[in-house]
């Protein structure tokens, strides 16, 4: 860091609140079409994977896979296929999602208790009937904490999409041209921002959470 | 509406068989846990049919097929003579209430919405689906005000239970079924529930298949029970009263209970026994003539009785003066007064606490009506009953002479004993 350089510097800041803005729209870009991608993914494996137990493990253990591949080195081997374009970021970011929202999702649909299966298959639902009005609705705690925890993880992993460039970096743009033009205001900023948006992404779904469960919070506040 | 319906089917089983693929390594031959095997047998409309027995003997099994979460493996279930085989899954399910242990409410929907289950399904206007709701919840004895917008969690076990056989009353469907549905609260709310549901029931007259363990509920419940044994076998089929009178077999004996001759006390009532004329006078009578009439009568008491026909005590004939009166301080006091709705069993126990033979059978008003006699109900016993000729007869007598002091003689009946030996051994 040049001598006589601030840690942190409000007024750049002050003076940069539009191209700030704009790095925060773009990582929220970053993050929410691969989320979005992910749940309908993931909600499709896992009605799939309670109708038919058995692909349970294949669907794991190939989401676990695509799980472990380094980030820098997914975004190195779709490169030459896609570009530096928004595609190659929002593939891996996908992937990255699916391991915990499958899970979560399958987890979700085995909890609904077998007796409310029961009555309802005895009740004459028809089998969508059943997955839309009951089990899908009942899945939603399990369902809305996986997604809580897909979105923290995408905020954060979205940064490293820097590397594809200028022109929808997000955050990891004011990151990485921070350490590289030894300006940690910039760094700093960007890391704080990522660090909130993740946290009002969380908060965001657990209020989504009790307003879609209002009888959950009917136990809460018991008789 | 159900309220007023009285919409019921005959349901009955043709012949049938589930058979379960033996879990492997195990030896083939052994009935497997739920199979039933070749049932056939007819529920009348509007009755209460209990299907009861040990666990793995294929009442629940049977129940389920009558809506199809079990096909059966051979044969047919009919109702109102249409095999339930050739209906519509969805259309059939949802013309038959069902009631299960578990209750399995929908936690995520108010109890109003529960309740609309079934009408919901058959595409009923939003209107239509709340006043049902209602007017259901307030059938089951929940004020709908207070419960509708509740959920499932913000209730009581009883209260659940309720609210299980509304929504399963709910599109007003001719058959029910119930699996164990009063087996998961406790016995204080159990004995409730029946009687709620046994009132309801005399309005509503559906068609009822009622699955239990439990042989006590099955006696109370039941206008019929089946009992089941190990391999889904049919043990016996009849009226509660006809099973406790003369068991099919030696498991049948064994499963109703060697206190089988209480609770047919239990079953029976003072309107079902011959009530004996007493001997009555008013204070301010002759006595002479009082205990004229005392010694001929085989009681050899007197009933004083007061203006309104109200027993006021017992007087023996020995202790009538020769002449004079009838004092108001001559009884002694009355021993116990029933009614004729009182159960033999609570009427035996009552005159068994007094330490009397004879018990007084009062109107509303309290006045006199007849007298009832340990030596009637002993009667009473004797009919209909078959002596048991199976191995432990001896234990099953005792249990019979406790019931009635007025020494019912096991073996009273040779023939029928003979009679029931023949027929266990076709069994």
């Amino acid at each position: 860091m040049p001598p006589g350089t601030k840690i942190f510097d409000p007024s750049w800041v002050f003076s940069h609140l539009p191209s700030i803005w704009e790095r925060i729209v773009q990582h929220l870009q970053l993050t929410a079409v691969p989320l979005a991608l992910g749940i309908v993914i993931s909600l499709v494996l896992a009605i799939i994977a309670i109708r038919r137990p058995v692909t349970y493990g294949p669907v794991t253990a190939i989401t676990g896979l695509l799980y472990t591949i380094p980030s820098l080195a997914a975004f190195a081997l779709l490169r030459p296929i896609f570009g530096l374009s928004l595609l190659t970021a929002i593939i891996p970011l996908t992937t990255y999602t699916l391991l915990i929202l499958f899970r979560n999702f399958t987890a979700g649909f085995n909890a609904v208790p077998a007796e409310i299966l029961e009555a309802a298959e005895g009740m004459g639902y028809t089998r969508r009937q059943r997955l839309l009005r009951v089990e899908l609705p009942l899945a939603v705690p399990l369902i809305i904490a996986g997604i809580r925890l897909a979105s923290v993880t995408t905020i954060g992993l979205a940064t490293v999409a820097a590397v594809l460039g200028d022109a929808f970096g997000g955050l990891g743009q004011l990151i990485t041209e921070g350490i590289q033009g030894f300006f940690p205001t910039k760094y700093l900023l960007g890391a704080a921002l990522s660090v909130l948006l993740a946290f009002a992404a969380d908060v965001l779904f657990v209020r989504l959470e009790r307003v879609i469960t209002p009888w959950s919070r009917a136990r809460a506040g018991a008789r | 509406m159900a309220g007023q319906s009285h919409q019921a089917a005959v349901v009955e089983f043709d012949h049938v068989t589930k058979r379960y693929d033996a879990p492997t390594g195990k030896e083939s031959g052994k009935p497997t846990p739920g199979a039933v095997n070749d049932l056939s047998l007819t529920v009348p409309a509007g009755k209460i049919c209990i299907l009861v027995g040990p666990s793995g003997c294929g009442k629940t099994t049977s129940l389920k097929m009558v809506n199809r979460l079990i096909e059966p493996t051979q044969g047919r279930i009919l109702i109102d003579g249409v095999d339930a085989g050739t209906r519509e899954l969805t259309e059939l399910r949802r013309s038959i209430g069902y009631v299960i242990q578990q209750i399995g409410l929908f936690p995520h929907q108010t109890i109003g919405d529960n309740v609309a289950t079934v009408p919901r399904l058959l595409g009923w206007p939003k209107a239509r689906l709340r006043e049902r709701s209602e007017e259901l919840l307030a059938i089951v004895g929940l004020d709908p005000a207070k419960y509708r917008d509740r959920y499932p969690s913000q209730l009581s076990g009883g209260e659940r239970q309720r609210v299980g056989v509304a929504r399963a009353l709910a599109a007003d469907p001719p058959i029910m079924l119930m699996d164990e549905p009063f087996g998961a609260v406790d016995p204080i709310v159990r004995d409730r529930l029946q009687n709620e549901f046994l009132r309801l029931q005399e309005t509503i007259a559906k068609t009822i298949l009622f699955v239990t363990h439990d042989i006590d509920e099955a006696i109370k419940m039941g206008d019929l029970v089946a009992v089941f044994q190990t391999g889904g076998i049919l043990a016996q089929f009849g009226s509660p009263l006809d099973i406790l009178a003369a068991p099919a077999s030696e498991f049948v004996a064994r499963f109703v209970g060697q206190d089988r001759g209480l609770k047919r006390l239990s079953l029976l009532r003072v309107s079902d026994v011959p009530l004996q004329p007493a001997v009555t006078a008013r204070p301010g009578d002759s006595a002479a003539d009082a205990r004229r009439r005392a010694l001929d009568d085989p009681q050899r008491y007197l009933l004083v009785i007061d203006a309104n026909n109200r027993p006021l005590g017992w007087v023996a004939h020995g202790d009538i003066p020769a002449e004079g009166t009838i004092t108001e301080t001559m009884p002694n006091p009355v021993s116990p007064t029933v009614n004729k709705r009182t159960t033999l069993k609570d009427a035996l126990s009552m005159m068994l606490d007094a330490d009397v033979q004879t018990g007084i059978v009062v109107d509303r008003a309290g006045a006199v009506q007849g007298l009832l006699t340990v030596a009637a109900i002993a009667t009473k016993m004797r009919e209909g009953e078959h002596a048991p000729a199976f191995d432990d007869l001896g234990a099953l007598g005792e249990a019979e002479s406790e019931a009635g002091p007025g020494e019912i003689d096991p073996n009273l009946d040779a023939g029928a004993a003979d009679q029931a030996a023949i027929e266990q051994g076709t069994v």
